[in-house]
This record gives C-alpha cells, structure tokens and sequence, in this order.
C-alpha cells in the first residue's frame, strides 16, 4: 500500500512532466531533448523565490509558468522554426531537431551550472508528514500530486472542449492535412511547444518541493519523460498519464524492494517490456 | 584495385606510419595528447561507419567503452593482455546486437532514446553487482606504458579503416546506402532492412568495447562512474559530426580540432566545457550540416576542382 500510494504521488509528477514533452513532440513534432533543462530550471526559480523572497512555490508558479511559456515561444520561433522549414522529411527533422536540442541541452546545463554553481539545492517547503491510510507521506508530495493533477485536468478540459485545443489535436493527427481545414500548422505548433515548456517548467517546480535537484540532472527526467511517452503513446493523454503512474510505482517498489540506486534500471526494464510487446504504446492501435 | 585506390592506400599507410612514429620523436605531453586523439578518432569513425549511412543517432558509445574497462578490470590478472580487447570486442558485439533487436526494429526515435540511457542503465546495474558482491572500483595495475596503448589504439585504428573500407565495396555497405536515402524503397528491393542495420551497428559496438579494454591500464582504478561516463557517447558523436560522416577520413578531421579545443577549454575554464558541447552541437546543426567533409566538397564544386 505504501509503495502504491508513494508511487501514485510521484507518477502524478511525472506525468505532467510527459505532458508537457507530449505536446511538444505530438503536435510541434520536435522532440525536445532539452525538456529536462527546462525542469531544472523551474525548479531552480521555485527555489530561489522561496529562499529569497520567501515566495510559496506554489504561488511562484503565476509567475514561472507565464515565463517559461514565453521563452519556449522563443525557442521555437528562433531555433526550430528554422529547422522545421528546411526539413524534406519527418526523419531529417527528427534527426535535426535532437541534435539542436542536444546542443541547447548542454548550453543550458552550462549556462545554469555558471550562474547557480554545480552543487545540489533543494529546501524545506512542508515537509510534515500527514498521515494517509495507516502511513504517513510528506505532506510537500501531496500538495505536487494534488497540483499536478488539477493542471493535468485543466490540460485536458482545454484540449477537449475548446477550439483551439481542437486545432491542436488536429495537427497532431496530421499536420500536413491540418491547413485544409484553416488550422495555421505554424502558429499552433508554436503555441504547443510553449505550453509543452510552460507545463514541464510547473512540474519542474513542483518536483523541487520534494526532490533534491542540480544543475545536471535533468537529463535523467528527460530519459523518464521520453520513456513515458513512447510506453502511453505519442499524441496520447491518457496513455501518458496511465504510464507515469506505472512508472512511478514500479520505481518506488524497485528503490524500496532492491535497491535505490536502480530507478532507471527498473524504467529501461518497463521502456524494454514496451518496445518488445507494445510499440504502438499502451492503448495504440497497430500500425497496418 | 585502381591507381587510385592504389594511391590512396598508399598515402593512410604513410600517415599511419608517421603516427606510429610520435611516441619516438614526440614528448610526454604529446603522446597523452595522441593517445587520446587517437582513442577519439576510433571511437568516432567507428561511430561514422553505422550512423554516418543510417542517420541513426547512437549514444551508446559510453555503455561499451565502460563494459570493455571492465572486461580489463575483471580479466588482466587472469589472461594474457591481448586476449583482453578480443573478448571484449565479442561482447560489445553481441550487446550492440542484443540493443540493435530491441529497437532497430522501430523508427530512428527509439534507438537514440534507448542509447541514450544505456551507459547510465548499465552503470547503475554494475553498481549494484559491485554492491551486492562487495567489491567497490578495482586497480588495473599493468606493466602496459601509455606508448604501447598508443600503439595498440593505431592498430586497432587502420583495423577498422580497413573494415569502412571493405564495408563500403560490398552489398552491406551499398545496402545501407540505400536505407540511408529511403528505407521504404530498400525494403522494396528485398533488402532486409533491421538486419543490415543490426548487423553494422555489431562494429561500433565491438570497436568501441576493444577501446576500452586498451584503454583501461591507462585509468589504473576502474570504478562505474568513471568508467560509463555519459559524456564521451556526446564527445564521439559531436567529433564525427563536425568532421563529417560522408567520408571514411571525416570523423578524423573533427577529432584533432575538436580535442585540442577542449584541451585548451578544459585547463582555461573547466566549467565551461558543457557549454562548449553545446555551442560545438549547435553549430553543426545550423552552420555546418555536413561537417568539414561537407564544406570541403562545398568548396570544392564552387571552385570548380575536380581531384
């Protein structure tokens, strides 16, 4: 039960993380490998307007979400753009586009380990147990679960019921056959990638509240990211989150049952389970 | 043979000598500086030999060096040396197959994911053998200088120029050219797409375990975290591009600029060399998508040469 529940609470985390990467390879079809940068450095602002300014993450969010959303519009429009228009074919994009978000990965850490210094930081925000059915959690791991599932809805609400979410969902279908309709591919695409960043930089506060971060980890989320992704299937919100929870728990029964030092062994081992019986992802069709 | 070939063969066979010759004429620091050189331009031309026709990004390159310094680790005081890169290429080998099954199957995506956390995945795993087993890092003490290292690493070098060369004349090599332009068309032609790529990516696999086993006695203690560093899979991968994959000398022409720059980066800022890797990546995407090699052949139709 209590592996269940831990693991719940840290898959409701990853999953948004997922999402917001989800969005940006779904439907700006750049599979962003500087995604765990762009957590980091959430984290790293939710820290330093706590310990600063005495600032609530959470309350930090209103201003680190609209930031993170209007550099990664940024992003797109100078870096990617570029490449997206001098793409013949999807395979040269993707190529193109992870060794360009390679590069931003590693400027970032650089830059990041330049002004924050290499070593850990985390800082102490809740950090009470509460007590839930018969074991105690920190209550910090509670509250990012809770925010992570009330964006993650919002998320969802909007893609479902609004027209532009439509619009998204109709370039991650297709993006050559969106224009057809008088979806502008660009100007969504755009939107996608910033509000992919904008929901990856909100976990990436969120997992400062309970994780000890550094300048060169993200990395490692962006692996767990990707791997969610390809296990729930691209373009798949459900599948997203569904894989993140199993994630999550089959982490935390690992680091409990065996040995902590082998999370990311127990994610390749799930990553291996998928690319050998399920390519498509958890609810995709087959390709025929 | 040609004239032509003929002559190029004659020219590496004369480079390659004047390398052998460094560790007579050259000092200490040039002979670290060479082996290390040369290590690169193994790890990255082997690297070129599979990625360069597929376009598949492979990050795996860490995972098999760290496997071969443990074969080392493991096996010196039990074998003679040279036995020790022979089995170590045998497992790289059959692991680069094994990872090749997997995912090569599948779209380019999930081979880049999959190697990409290779070298962590297997560190995390031996780390938690060590543990289990109670031993923590191990000391390769050798009788084994940095010159014959050197040495074995140029061998090991011509070896596999020799091997990109064969592999270029024969059906494999033309085959993955082929998947190269349009993997539907190759598949159309009765070419068996997954194992042709499987196939090739045994060679980086192995080439790069063979390196780490050479390469061990010049670490003396061998602990994971060291040994599966993630940073040289980017390293091999960021020297092949800048010199270019399309030809057989292209990974080499980024590995001499390239390891002199992060020398000099490396004992003038240290902090800074991520930020290098990034600049060095971005660069390559945006200004110089064909490395050196592209911007040679670029030159050279512009001025009209025809050599």
């Amino acid at each position: 039960m209590f592996i269940l529940i831990t693991g719940l609470l840290l898959g409701g985390t990853y999953a948004l993380i997922a999402l917001g990467l989800n969005l940006q390879y779904g439907v700006a079809r750049i599979m962003n490998l500087a995604n765990g940068e762009m957590l980091v450095a959430g984290g790293f602002a939710a820290f330093w307007f706590y310990t600063a300014g005495q600032i609530n993450p959470v309350v930090g969010l209103i201003v680190i979400a609209p930031v993170a959303f209007a550099v990664n519009w940024l992003l797109y429009r100078i870096m990617l753009q570029p490449l997206v228009n001098r793409a013949k074919s999807r395979g040269a994009l993707e190529v193109d586009s992870i060794l360009a978000t390679f590069g931003m990965s590693f400027a970032f850490v650089g830059i990041m380990t330049w002004a924050f210094g290499g070593g850990y930081f985390n800082y102490a925000f809740l950090a009470q147990p509460v007590e839930l059915f018969s074991s105690s959690y920190a209550q910090n791991r509670v509250v990012a679960f809770a925010l992570a599932v009330v964006i993650g809805g919002a998320l969802w609400l909007w893609l479902t019921y609004t027209r532009t979410g439509l619009k998204l969902r109709a370039v991650s279908v297709n993006p050559a056959s969106a224009p057809l309709v008088g979806v502008d591919v660009r100007a969504i695409s755009a939107l996608a990638f910033a509000l992919g960043g904008a929901v990856t930089a909100t976990g990436g506060a969120l997992v400062s509240m309970f994780f000890t971060l550094d300048a060169s980890v993200g990395v490692l989320f962006t692996m767990k990211a990707l791997i969610i992704i390809i296990m729930g299937g691209v373009g798949d919100i459900r599948g997203t989150i569904v894989a993140a929870v199993i994630l999550g728990i089959a982490e935390t029964a690992v680091a409990r049952l065996v040995d902590p030092g082998l999370t990311l062994a127990a994610a390749y081992l799930l990553f291996l389970l998928v690319l050998l019986f399920r390519p498509q992802g958890l609810f995709g069709k087959a390709r025929g | 043979m040609t004239a032509r070939e003929i002559r190029n063969f004659l020219i590496a066979a004369g480079l390659l000598a004047l390398c052998a010759l460094l560790p007579v004429y050259g000092s200490p620091y040039w002979l670290t500086m060479g082996t290390t050189m040369a290590m690169f331009a193994v790890l990255a031309t082997s690297w070129a030999l599979f990625s360069g026709p597929t376009h598949y990004i492979s990050l795996a390159t860490a995972a098999f060096f760290g496997v071969g310094t443990f074969v080392t680790g493991l096996g010196f005081q039990a074998l003679p040396f040279w036995a020790l890169p022979l089995i170590a290429a045998g497992i790289g080998a059959v692991l680069a197959a094994l990872v090749g099954l997997v995912t090569l199957r599948l779209s380019g995506v999930y081979f880049v994911i999959f190697t990409l956390g290779m070298a962590e995945m297997v560190r995390q795993v031996v780390t938690w053998v060590q543990n289990q087993t109670g031993h923590r890092g191990m000391y390769v003490l050798t009788s084994i200088t940095e010159r014959e290292i050197y040495w074995m690493l140029l061998g090991l070098g011509a070896l596999v120029y020799l091997l990109g060369w064969l592999i270029g004349r024969s059906r494999l090599g033309f085959a993955l050219r082929i998947i190269g332009n349009d993997e539907t068309v190759a598949k159309h032609s009765g070419i068996d797409t997954a194992l042709a790529k499987v196939a090739l990516f045994m060679v980086p696999g192995a080439v790069a375990a063979a390196t780490g086993a050479m390469l061990a006695p010049r670490y003396i203690y061998i602990e994971p975290a060291t040994a599966f560093a993630p940073l040289l899979s980017f390293q091999v991968v960021i020297m092949a591009l800048l010199g270019g994959t399309g030809r057989l000398w292209g990974p080499v022409a980024g590995v001499i600029p390239f390891t002199l720059l992060w020398e000099v980066i490396t004992r003038q800022a240290p902090n800074q060399t991520l930020l290098l890797l990034g600049l060095a990546f971005l660069l390559i995407v945006y200004v110089l998508p064909g490395g050196f090699v592209g911007l040679w052949d670029r030159l050279r139709r512009r001025y009209g040469g025809h050599g």
